[in-house]
């Protein structure tokens, strides 16, 4: 049961990484990766919106929607329950933990559009259908795995941003496709992990 | 009327080309880089992001004035929601090979970029025709972009257009053009030419606005950003 928890949380981060693999959150990981510190406090946020989002969505899915036959209005409740969630963690943060409000506060209305929250509720229910041994815990790992392989693809490519920053580029590739190009060949390297976690732990 | 008619022209044509919402705009990325991998593809999402762009264009357009400011975007997002929830029972209905190749991203309409940004950076401050019209463009340029994008990953990935050989058993297929990393090459290679292009008519290069469109996405994403300047017509 461990191992196949721990094959989940480090898939979720290598082979099925959200941006690099998954195309799920380009928006931020293209917009706030101008430097190291937003990039962290936009993953921080992202990966805790991502495990509370789960944990709320999975119960009502399985034990409202599908016994009721609305399974139909999925994208419509999924969506919802983050707005609402998102909503509820700024005011709880705000009027409890100001210190973390003011590190995190700005990135979370941002996070109620990011695809890679509803895209994560969503992919874990779709994985729970074909594998009836993917449960509630199982799912909890997944979109925890998936925050910090949100995270550590973010931490890397600020890195590389800061230093293409400094460089000489073709007047044409200035900008966004210089951006787009470091990414691919980021994505390159991830593709190295393809089947790594299946023979460390197959 | 033909001043009406000219400005109804160029409500369409905008998006298409001028405000091409992928390349220009930079919205809705996330679709464009991961359905890409055949023409085919590219067609079903442009063509169901365009119907909910319609759709939700035109709503928010007619409720523009019953929506109070402070509650609009969990609005817009039940509307959208709303919107793709009919595409995809439609998807699901008549063309299931379809939903299987989209997956995921078909729901993932709703959190698109390019319908939130055109609600609010012009339904909402637009009257019906011209929302529509602004939508049905966009929804064109997306479309157009997402298949010159699926043509030329299709062809170098598989050697195939719309799944029928071309260059297949003449040149080996480069798989790596269907994998993640050939998405995010090719997009920055279009998007490289769109820049060189709009530079020599004077545009400046293409910037990712959906920071723009949040309002707190000025901060998060640092001084340089500056706040959506989309004319209004009303």
């Amino acid at each position: 049961m461990i191992k196949e928890l721990v094959a989940i949380f480090l898939a979720a981060i290598l082979t099925e990484n959200y941006i690099l693999n998954r195309f799920l959150g380009i928006c931020p990981f293209l917009g706030v990766s101008k430097n190291l510190k937003t990039a962290t406090g936009m993953s921080v946020a992202v990966t805790v919106v991502m495990v509370i989002a789960t944990a709320a969505t999975w119960p009502i899915y399985t034990y409202v929607l599908t016994p009721l036959g609305l399974t139909y209005l999925e994208t419509i409740v999924f969506i919802l329950i983050i707005a609402a969630l998102v909503q509820l963690i700024e005011i709880v943060l705000h009027r409890y933990v100001p210190a973390l409000y003011n590190a995190l506060g700005i990135y979370l209305p941002l996070i109620t559009t990011n695809c890679a929250v509803l895209g994560v509720t969503m992919l874990v229910i779709e994985r729970g259908q074909s594998d009836p041994n993917f449960g509630f815990v199982a799912s909890l790992v997944d979109a925890f795995g998936s925050g910090i392989g949100f995270l550590v693809a973010m931490v890397i490519f600020a890195g590389i941003r800061e230093r293409i920053a400094d460089n000489d580029i073709p007047k044409s590739l200035r900008g966004l496709p210089i951006t787009l190009v470091a990414a691919s060949l980021t994505a390159v390297s991830f593709l190295g992990f393809q089947g790594l976690v299946d023979g460390m732990l197959g | 009327m033909n001043e009406s008619k000219h400005s109804a022209w160029k409500e369409f044509s905008k998006g298409i080309l001028r405000e091409n919402p992928v390349l220009r705009l930079v919205l809705g990325t996330c679709s464009t880089l991961a359905i890409t991998t055949s023409a085919q593809n590219a067609i079903g999402m442009g063509l169901a992001t365009t119907f909910v762009l319609v759709g939700s264009n035109a709503v928010i357009s007619l409720l523009r004035k019953v929506i109070p400011d402070k509650v609009r975007i969990p609005c817009y997002i039940t509307l959208i929601a709303g919107f793709v929830t009919v595409v995809q029972m439609l998807i699901e209905a008549y063309s299931p090979a379809l939903r299987d190749a989209l997956g995921v991203y078909l729901p993932l309409i709703v959190v698109n970029c390019i319908i939130f940004g055109r609600a609010e950076m012009f339904a909402s401050k637009n009257k019906v025709l011209p929302s529509i019209l602004d939508g049905l463009g966009m929804g064109v340029g997306f479309t157009a972009t997402l298949l010159a994008m699926g043509i030329v990953r299709e062809l170098l990935g598989s050697g195939t257009l719309f799944g029928f050989p071309v260059t297949a058993g003449v040149v080996e297929p480069i798989l790596i053009f269907l994998l993640p990393p050939g998405g995010f090459f090719v997009f920055g290679m279009l998007v490289a030419a769109a820049n060189k292009l709009a530079g020599r008519k004077g545009g400046a290069p293409a910037e990712l606005s959906c920071c723009q469109i949040c309002p707190h996405g000025a901060a998060c994403a640092g001084p340089k950003e500056s706040a959506g300047k989309e004319p209004t017509h009303d």
